[in-house]
């Protein structure tokens, strides 16, 4: 079983690599990758943290809190990543995310579903014709610990259901052993599966990198490898997406566009459930890289519940007065 | 391309502070008219508007509040310590409970946006009092022997930028040693010292020992002067501060003075980038630059002078100027015109003497005094925005070459406030930071205050030390 998928995507595994070109000399070698990446300036994490909640305090009323709801319900991944999860359930799912909230039709439509890849046939069907993306973590989500021919079996199977998006997890293993070049010739591989039609998401686990440092480092290590977003966390350990380490991944987005020419887009996911801390990462978006991030094409929130509070909090703006969670749909 | 997400307003509600049409003198715990009757009017630097009329303090009326503060003086000072323990927590906590009116207050008299009086000031006052509060039964382990003894009368002159905070720091220690004091607030913000004389009468302190003269320069100069004072605090400009070290030399009164700076943060090539962006804005930007500490020479290691400029110049462009009710803005309008017109001089000369001047594009209200914030490159130790303290939103930005050079340059100035190091190696901090002749050295960040650090210059930055145990000593006689 190993040896047919070895076979069957070696191909893609020795493909050239995809830094661009400003940057093509870093990943060079084991030792130039190294040197760049811990070269790039160091985080002071009381600073960052700092910033991050003073950003925190912006006080977002009446049109603008209008705007930043409706803003972050179309970068909603709306998400379902259970054991349990069945068809049935991704097709509410999909329903759910095309017409969020069923008595306003003026609500706009979450940016994508996120499933499993064995779920990708079935959330297509759900959200097809309106524009919805079908987003699916492969390479053996969440741990990433397998082989690379089994997680670029994964991708290939969402990519070939039909996915626009694919959502790998690195090898943190590698990453904190130091072995920069795996973890890069890894996520080419898997950009390579993706071919030109699905966006590649790079999630880094952040709470599993521990440091600001490595947080900083992983992101420019996921964008020279052609990472298309870089996303903070799975959702399944204790530390996920933070303002602060949302705000250190925007730094370096912005940073690389500058060097590069290239956007990469940020999706925090894990841990963010109230409209007020969706707006809070609105803020440190558009105070830290601006208006061109500010669409979600650039920026998404990795969320299951956030949704119903957004819905909530519409409501309330809309009518002056709290619904409560009866208002919602449950799916 | 999206659209751009603009903040709506976000005003403070206003009718959390009720300000009197007229205010009197604080003597011996009642509110009183000036001797000879004189008023002045305090107004918001953000409009303009008059907020309240004001009694003016003259000479009859210093003699008459050091009196009653000497009067106080004997009982209060025989209060065990944690019997004046007891009406300093009382304060603290009452100022807690009031901190929005009057962070509201502070912002309307000073200028100062809301989201500073709110996260920064009040906090801080709030702080000090439970701080010093703590120390007031402990003095015997201040490390000044046993029963060390109060001063007597204290009289404090503070400055317009940190209304409130100042009057904390001055009035705090005071009555933690069993002092009574007369403070005057600066001319442009009386309000919040007088809040803080209703406060005194709430939490039930004994009637003359914290007793509060609105007034000019000259009622200072009086309560300097006053023979029957035994020490004297103040906190404001070196000119002011000399003429006051004049006016007591010979006397046996003990003085501390905490005056202007010229602190300068250094970035080694080594820093960390963003957050050196931010302590710098920090640095330059808190309450305008109207910081006796502000870190007001940005002095930049050559290598990454460009890298470091740019990031600063995008940082500066996020800046929101405009109403500080609006608890959105970052930057508040400067004190008074005469404050702007100083500003204002000493920019005219930095571009006079061949300086870069570089602002984001800001458009400022129509009334009220504003001023944008401003960076000035290319600029030398011989010039005049290098050496003289600006006190307002102007950023002068220097290079070196080698530590070496960067601890000559920051140490080469009159002044000796306070000074900033930016790199990502330990080692370097403890070395640079032992170097410098600064009372504050902050490392890897700025303008941190807490109650717990002494505070204080060198050089003409002043002398003695305000907060922590040391502050202790400056009304103990030690």
């Amino acid at each position: 079983m190993y040896s047919r998928y070895a076979r069957r995507y070696a191909r893609l595994v020795t493909m050239p690599t995809s830094a661009p070109a400003a940057l093509a000399d870093v990943t060079a070698s084991d030792s130039t990758l190294r040197r760049f990446l811990h070269g790039l300036p160091g985080v002071d994490a009381v600073g960052l943290e700092a910033r991050a909640a003073s950003l925190g305090t912006r006080s977002i009323k009446t049109t603008a809190k209008a705007y930043a709801i409706d803003l972050a319900i179309s970068m909603v991944d709306l998400t379902t990543l259970e054991g349990a999860d069945t068809p049935g359930k991704v097709r509410a799912l999909g329903a759910k995310a095309v017409h969020p909230d069923p008595t306003d039709a003026s609500t706009p439509s979450t940016a994508a579903v996120c499933v499993y890849p064995d779920m990708v046939a079935a959330a297509k069907a759900a959200v097809a014709g309106s524009g919805v993306k079908v987003a699916s973590v492969a390479t053996a989500f969440p741990a990433g610990r397998a082989a690379l021919a089994v997680k670029l079996a994964d991708v290939a199977d969402a990519v070939a259901a039909g996915a626009d998006e694919i959502d790998m997890v690195i090898d943190r293993g590698a990453f904190l052993a130091g072995d920069y070049m795996k973890v890069y010739d890894e996520i080419t591989a898997v950009k390579e599966a993706c071919g030109t039609s699905a966006r590649l998401k790079v999630i880094f686990e952040t709470g599993e990198l521990s440091t600001y440092d490595n947080i900083r480092r992983a992101s420019w290590l996921g964008m020279l490898a052609g990472a298309d977003f870089i996303k903070t966390s799975t959702g399944k350990v204790a530390v996920n997406a933070t303002p602060a380490n949302t705000l250190l991944m925007l730094e370096a987005v912005r940073d690389f566009r500058a060097q590069t020419g290239v956007q990469v887009g940020v999706k925090p996911a894990g841990g963010i459930r109230t409209t007020k801390d969706a707006i809070k990462f609105l803020v440190l978006v558009n105070e830290t890289v601006g208006a061109d991030w500010l669409d979600n094409h650039w920026f998404r929130f990795g969320a299951s519940s956030l949704l119903n509070d957004l819905l909530m909090q519409r409501q309330k703006l809309a009518t002056g007065r709290y619904s409560g969670p009866d208002y919602v749909t449950v799916d | 391309m999206a659209s751009a997400f603009e903040y709506a307003p976000a005003p403070e509600s206003r009718s959390v502070v009720d300000i009197a049409p007229s205010y009197g003198l604080f003597i011996d715990g009642e509110f009183t008219e000036a001797a000879d009757g004189k008023v002045f009017k305090t107004v918001s630097p953000s409009t303009e508007e008059v907020l309240s009329e004001v009694a003016q303090a003259g000479a009859e009326d210093v003699d008459r509040a050091v009196r009653a503060a000497r009067k106080a003086f004997q009982k209060w000072s025989a209060l065990p310590g944690a019997e004046r323990a007891k009406y300093l927590f009382r304060i603290a906590r009452i100022i807690q409970e009031r901190s929005r009116e009057l962070a509201v207050l502070e912002t309307l008299d000073n200028g100062k946006p809301i989201k500073e009086t709110r996260d920064a000031d009040l906090p801080l006052v709030a702080a000090h009092f439970f701080y010093y509060a703590g120390w007031a039964d402990k003095l015997d382990h201040a490390g000044f022997g046993a029963n060390p003894r109060p001063l007597g009368v204290a009289g404090q002159v503070i400055p317009w930028n940190f209304p409130l905070l100042m009057l904390a720091w001055k009035i705090a220690p005071a009555l933690a040693t069993g002092n009574t004091v007369v403070l005057k607030p600066a001319e442009t913000t009386p309000l919040s010292a007088l809040f803080f004389a209703d406060i005194c009468r709430q939490a039930g302190l004994p009637k003359g020992v914290v007793n509060i003269l609105p007034g000019y320069g000259d009622a200072g100069a009086a309560l300097v002067a006053h023979p029957d004072v035994n020490k004297v605090a103040f906190t404001g400009s070196t000119a002011v501060g000399k003429e006051i070290a004049r006016t007591v030399a010979g006397s046996r009164k003990k003085l501390t003075l905490e005056l202007g700076g010229k602190g300068a943060n250094i970035v080694f090539d080594d820093a960390p980038i963003d957050q050196a962006v931010e302590g710098i804005v920090n640095g330059i930007f808190f309450n305008q630059g109207q910081v006796c500490c502000a870190g007001s020479r940005l002095l930049v290691q050559e290598s990454i002078q460009d890298e470091l400029l740019d990031s600063l110049k995008r940082r500066l462009s996020t800046l929101r100027l405009g109403d500080p009710m609006d608890k959105n803005t970052d930057i508040g309008a400067i004190n008074s015109a005469e404050q702007l017109a100083r500003i204002t001089s000493l920019v005219e000369q930095g571009e006079a003497q061949g300086a870069e001047r570089w602002s984001p594009a800001c458009e400022l209200p129509a009334a009220g005094y504003w001023f944008a914030p401003t960076l000035f490159t290319n600029v030398t130790q011989a010039h005049t925005i290098a050496r003289d303290e600006i006190f307002g939103p102007v950023l002068s930005v220097l290079t070196f070459r080698t530590p070496d050079e960067a601890v000559a340059k920051a140490n080469n100035t009159p002044y000796g406030l306070s000074a900033g190091i930016w790199t990502e190696k330990g080692s370097r901090i403890l070395a640079v930071a032992n170097k410098l002749r600064a009372g504050v050295v902050w490392s890897n960040t700025f303008n941190k205050f807490d109650p717990t650090s002494p505070f204080g210059g060198y050089k003409e930055s002043g002398f003695g030390r305000e907060g922590g145990r040391h502050g202790l000593e400056a009304y103990l006689d030690v």
